[in-house]
């Protein structure tokens, strides 16, 4: 059996489910978002990542209707919903404080929407009862909000935003109040929801581990522009520019002017000894300034100089022992430092590298990317 | 638990004392057999019953008490809404200068609020009676009432309202089952602050009233400008009993509230987890 991948973007006769196009947003003279255009598709789990002040807020705030765009348009399921107010709109929101009613049982928070749509009795409290147990909370139905603990408060909040069943759940940093572990299980009961649901999720988070976790796609967004839009593996792999590069992840930057070498080949000269070559499909003209990204567990630590097209030598400089990893910051004669990071496969009887080690560090020409910008 | 030092204890007893050592004086002499005020001759209830046959006083009370409910209701709706237009009203033209004005009232000296409100009264041609001093009272208390109100609700948590407008509730769906459940107990003090402040005032009341209505404490100032009675005495003493046993119960209830909240918390804490 053939397993169909989901990337509804990819394909041109799919309509989107909301479709952001030109919509920029002042709040006085400040521009929080910038002639942004973006479309979000059904069943998709979004990301909308960025640093704070970004404008991601402000974006997840005008799908839910709490802020207008100043000019553009934006429109849910074809329809524009520029000026429809918050409780008319098929959109729900998960807030960060969670905004639980503390007055209000968990059951009652939770029947709280369903309420206000006057759905019959006995189809509310079986939609109650299907949430309860979806966020696995049936014993806590009659406690009040204070009365349980912050992860079950998640679950309250996610529930009572998922009751009404919206066509887009909304997420603002769903997971910043809990702890490190706690977070990581959070993350995989969010997806299975997700899944189990079929509703669409945007999530607003500047936790870029977070977002790769849980995303079908990943927007990384920077002063209310978008940078880049795609899968977490293309925004890893092959982000758009240094931004990207450097905001997700580690990533190693060598700058200097290009020289093509031969087909989709050009060697960079980054003011080492030797130049370096990187393959890149893109076209760079002879002698632009370009940036080559690398991240640091695709180069390899060396004693010899080993074979191959990418050998700088230098010395370590600082050894990051992180349990399941190595990082070796190693610093070139021109002075730059270069992070290279090893799997600890075996358990560690001695180190192969230590402080002031002459060494080599190596990649192949395909390791990093090149950026014009 | 550290004893108190000797410096504690006295600052301590002078403080009670000044503050309460006239009112105990006061209530001792309720109990006074003597018609002479200032003479002690033995215990006796006596003055009390008088009370209860004195229908000046009872009128005076039961006036008093209908301007203090009245008033204080009326005066804590008003309060409410202008605490939330301020607070959560956003940006219009003269906010600044809005929330200025309702303070103004507490600092204005009584005599020229008094003052103006008998003007203006005259002015419009209103009889002067139990109708002028409740728009009286109400005038002074609201800003009171809006004090405590919109002090309570900047710190009121706004996403609390999204959330329910994001639900589907209306704006003011939003404000009846959300907004004012969790507000309730800032209104309901705003209330019981105006309450007193109607049940206590002297100088608004008698410039806003008519021949028709005397207040309570329009009674007792005019009552003890022909000396004061023992009669005074044993009323003074039933006010301060009702005022005590208020501020007692209430604390109590808050004081229980809070404890049982935190017990409940910690409770909860060792859920976390599961």
């Amino acid at each position: 059996m053939v397993e169909t991948v989901f990337a509804p973007w990819d394909d041109p006769n799919t309509a989107p489910l909301i479709s952001f196009k030109n919509v920029t947003k002042r709040f006085g003279d400040f521009v929080a978002i910038d002639d942004l255009s973006l479309d979000i598709f059904e069943r998709e789990f979004f990301a909308l990542l960025g640093p704070s002040g970004c404008g991601k807020t402000t974006m997840m705030r005008m799908l839910a209707g709490f802020e207008n765009p100043t000019s553009g348009s934006m429109s849910l399921s074809g329809r524009d919903i520029a000026g429809i107010p918050p409780n008319k709109r098929a959109v729900n929101m998960m807030f960060q404080s969670y905004a639980l009613f503390p007055h209000l049982s968990v059951w009652e928070n939770i029947a709280f929407g369903l309420r206000r749509d006057g759905v019959a009795k006995d189809v509310l409290n079986a939609r109650v009862e299907e949430m309860l147990k979806l966020t696995r909370l049936e014993k806590f139905g009659r406690r009040k909000p204070h009365q349980i603990s912050g992860g079950q408060r998640q679950r309250v909040a996610l529930a009572r935003s998922l009751a009404k069943a919206p066509k887009l759940l909304l997420l603002d940093e769903p997971l910043g109040a809990l702890d490190k572990k706690l977070r990581q299980d959070t993350q995989f009961e969010l997806m299975d929801i997700q899944e189990q649901t079929g509703t669409t999720f945007v999530i607003v988070t500047h936790d870029q581990e977070e977002a790769m976790t849980v995303a079908s796609r990943v927007a990384v967004m920077d002063e209310g522009r978008i940078i880049q839009v795609a899968t977490p593996e293309k925004i890893y792999e092959a982000p758009n520019s240094v931004y990207v590069a450097d905001f997700i992840g580690d990533v190693n930057i060598l700058t200097g002017p290009v020289k093509a070498i031969g087909a989709d080949t050009y060697s960079l000269n980054f003011g080492g000894k030797e130049p370096v070559t990187a393959a890149c499909d893109r076209t760079f003209t002879e002698g632009e300034t370009t940036h080559l990204a690398i991240r640091p567990e695709k180069i390899g630590i060396h004693a010899e100089r080993p074979d191959g097209p990418n050998a700088v030598q230098g010395k370590v400089l600082d050894i990051a022992y992180l349990g399941n990893l190595s990082t070796y910051h190693v610093q070139l004669p021109s002075g730059q430092i270069i992070k290279a990071q090893t799997a600890n496969t075996r358990r560690i009887s001695r180190r192969a590298f230590t402080w002031e080690d002459p060494v080599w560090v190596s990649w192949s020409a395909t390791a990093g990317v090149l950026l014009d910008q | 638990m550290n004893r108190l030092s000797p410096f504690n204890v006295i600052s301590l007893t002078f403080g009670f004392a000044f503050l309460y050592l006239p009112m105990l004086i006061l209530v001792i002499y309720s109990f006074n057999k003597s018609k002479l005020v200032t003479v002690w001759a033995g215990f006796s209830t006596k003055w009390y019953g008088e009370l209860l046959s004195n229908d000046a006083f009872l009128d005076a009370a039961w006036v008093t008490l209908k301007v203090a409910v009245i008033s204080s209701s009326i005066a804590t709706v008003l309060g409410t809404m202008a605490a939330y237009t301020l607070v959560r009203g956003g940006r219009f033209f003269g906010r600044t200068l809005f929330s200025g004005m309702i303070y103004a009232p507490l600092v204005m000296p009584e005599v020229i609020t008094g003052l103006s409100l008998l003007l203006l009264f005259i002015g419009v041609g209103m009889d002067r009676g139990v109708m002028t001093i409740v728009l009286a009272h109400t005038t002074f208390s609201m800003c009171f009432v809006s004090v405590v109100v919109s002090s309570r609700l900047a710190t009121f948590d706004r996403s609390l309202e999204e959330a329910a407008l994001d639900l589907g509730a209306s704006p003011f769906e939003a404000f009846r089952l959300i907004t004012l459940p969790i507000i309730a107990p800032a209104v309901v003090s705003g209330w019981l602050l105006a309450f007193t402040l109607s049940l206590d005032d002297l100088v608004i009341a008698s410039f806003a009233t008519g021949p028709s209505a005397t207040t309570l404490p329009m009674k007792i100032w005019s009552s003890v400008r022909l000396g004061v009675s023992p009669e005074i005495n044993a009323l003074s003493s039933i006010l301060i009993g009702l005022v005590a046993s208020g501020v007692i119960i209430a604390s109590l209830i808050s004081k229980r509230h809070s404890v049982r909240i935190q017990q409940e918390e910690r409770a909860a804490g060792r859920f976390e987890n599961n």
